[in-house]
């Protein structure tokens, strides 16, 4: 099994009924790449407003995706393969001051 | 060495002049540095009282707004004494009375594309701006000012527990718009009048972007460019992220600037002019804090003088969070938030249905009048037998012109 934490901050687990840390174990039959585990989490952990999420089946705009706290642009993007224990943090941009 | 302080700036400064890695060195480069702090708010008043205290050169305030009661709790430069005074010009004399020999400059404008360049380029030694505003479109505005004039720019931000903080547009780190190319959807950005914000916490982001401009000003240490700092208050967390570097392939702006040699002012303008920010960013104008919707037709809404005088049996639904209906309500309502609407549509007309006897009649309410609107929209669906209407400018129409003892926030 692929053993993943998956966090929320800045606004973002809103989405997710306001829990900011979830574990999860996927099936590692297959690959994985950010790519299907956006489309896992939207039928899984997404509670609803699926639009707030994902946006033309990528990540809506002012949220980012963290992969191991590097930006997941440094890391390949949607192509990015992940690895057993990886930590994915999505982070809404704030805008309050 | 050779440096331009004066006996009294040395007694002053002492206590930073003797700290090996700063030293008199860095005390003259904030000497003859300026920089601009854009929103003299939460984040804006630390930013200035500490950059004040540590002996910048000049310092540009900029904010349109007025101080309000509810300002307060965060805004620590202002006080009970001026509500309505600009927040810029107290701002700058709070900074005056704490260091005297800083040359302050009061701006009591909104950011907009002419006001922003302008603004900006006239501070010829100027490294950075902080930025503290709490609207996506300034916020974008900005940062491409400051690429388009090569500058950085120390950014943060802080809602509710959490705050973020870094410098964009320095050395090799991306600026604002290399990290966030598409504006998010006006619908998903919340502020601190909606949303709430604790008083330590922007506090400490404030302060800490006074200590990054600090750094950038003195080149010693290292910045957060290229990184940035994501603080939760509420569990304690903090960890430093590591971002993509300036894209000079894909960012609108970086590309513009770094496509060309010597941009001139006239090019400047152009670019600037040929970007549609309101589109860009979704909104109806540059102030875009709360602004009030109006979807429905006059005949599904009521206004409040006409509410009080609705004597019939009827429903009356409170759509705030549970968390502001505790603060105020009134008598007889039903508290079901927005977001019960929203996730949950089935279980609140069930609800609903539960409640409702012989009434003809369901009215909602909510803090200004926009929700409500919405809440009606989807009502409607289930209750075509029923008059459904929202309450016109919510609570806060209210307590202004029906019951001024009922509470504002
Ligand atoms: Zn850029």
């Amino acid at each position: 099994m692929l053993h993943l934490t998956i966090e929320f901050s800045g606004g973002a687990e809103l989405l997710f009924g306001n829990v900011k840390k979830h574990q999860v174990e996927l099936n590692n039959d297959t690959k994985w790449t950010i790519r299907e585990l956006l489309v896992w989490i939207k039928d899984n952990l997404l509670k609803h407003k699926p639009e707030m999420f994902l946006q033309d089946e990528t990540i809506r705009p002012g949220i980012l995706i963290l992969v191991n706290d590097s930006d997941w642009d440094l890391l390949g993007n949607l192509s990015y393969e992940l690895n057993d224990n990886d930590n994915v943090t999505f982070i809404s941009t704030l805008h309050g001051g | 060495m050779a440096h331009n302080l004066t006996n009294s700036e040395i007694e002053r400064y002492s206590r930073q002049l003797i700290i090996p890695d700063y030293g008199i060195e860095s005390q003259n480069k904030l000497k003859s540095s300026s920089i601009l702090i854009i929103g003299c708010g939460g984040l804006g008043c630390p930013s200035a009282l500490y950059l004040s205290t540590a002996g910048i050169g000049r310092l540009g305030l900029v904010d349109d707004d007025t101080i309000e009661i509810s300002n307060i709790h965060r805004q620590i430069a202002h006080d009970e004494n001026k509500i309505g005074i600009s927040k810029a010009q107290n701002l700058a004399d709070r900074c005056k009375a704490l260091n005297s020999l800083v040359k302050y400059e009061v701006h009591n404008i909104l950011f907009t594309k002419t006001t922003a360049l302008n603004l900006i380029e006239q501070y010829p030694f100027l490294f950075l701006s902080i930025y503290c505003t709490d609207n996506v479109i300034t916020r974008y505005l900005i940062n491409d000012v400051c690429v388009l004039l090569g500058k950085p720019l120390v950014s943060g931000s802080a809602l509710k527990f959490e705050g973020q903080l870094t410098v964009y547009n320095y050395l090799n780190g991306p600026c604002y718009r290399c990290l966030y190319p598409t504006a998010p959807p006006a619908h998903a950005v919340s502020n601190c009048s909606d949303a709430g914000i604790l008083g330590p916490i922007v506090g400490m982001i404030g302060s800490l972007q006074a200590l990054e401009a600090i750094k950038v000003v003195a080149e010693i240490g290292t910045c957060l460019n290229g990184r940035m700092m994501i603080f939760d208050g509420f569990d304690f967390l903090t960890r430093i992220i590591k971002l993509r570097p300036r894209q000079i392939e894909t960012c609108l702006m970086c590309k513009s600037v770094l496509s060309r040699e010597n941009l001139t002012k006239k090019d400047r303008e152009e670019i600037l002019e040929n970007f549609d920010y309101i589109e860009f960013c979704g909104v109806s104008n540059y102030n875009d804090k709360s602004i009030n919707i109006s979807i429905l037709s006059d005949k599904k809404r009521i206004n409040c003088s006409d509410y009080k005088n609705f004597t019939e049996s009827h429903l009356l639904i409170d759509v705030r969070p549970k968390c502001q209906f505790n603060i105020c309500s009134l008598p007889n309502s039903l508290n079901i938030p927005f977001d019960d609407f929203v996730y949950n549509e089935e279980k609140v007309v069930e609800n609903i249905r539960d409640k409702l006897g012989n009434e003809k009649s369901i009215f909602l309410v909510c803090r200004r009048g926009n929700d409500s609107q919405l809440a009606v929209e989807i009502l409607e669906k289930h209750f075509n037998d029923k008059e459904i209407k929202d309450l016109i400018g919510g609570l806060q129409t209210w307590s202004k012109e029906i019951e001024p003892d009922f509470p504002k926030y």
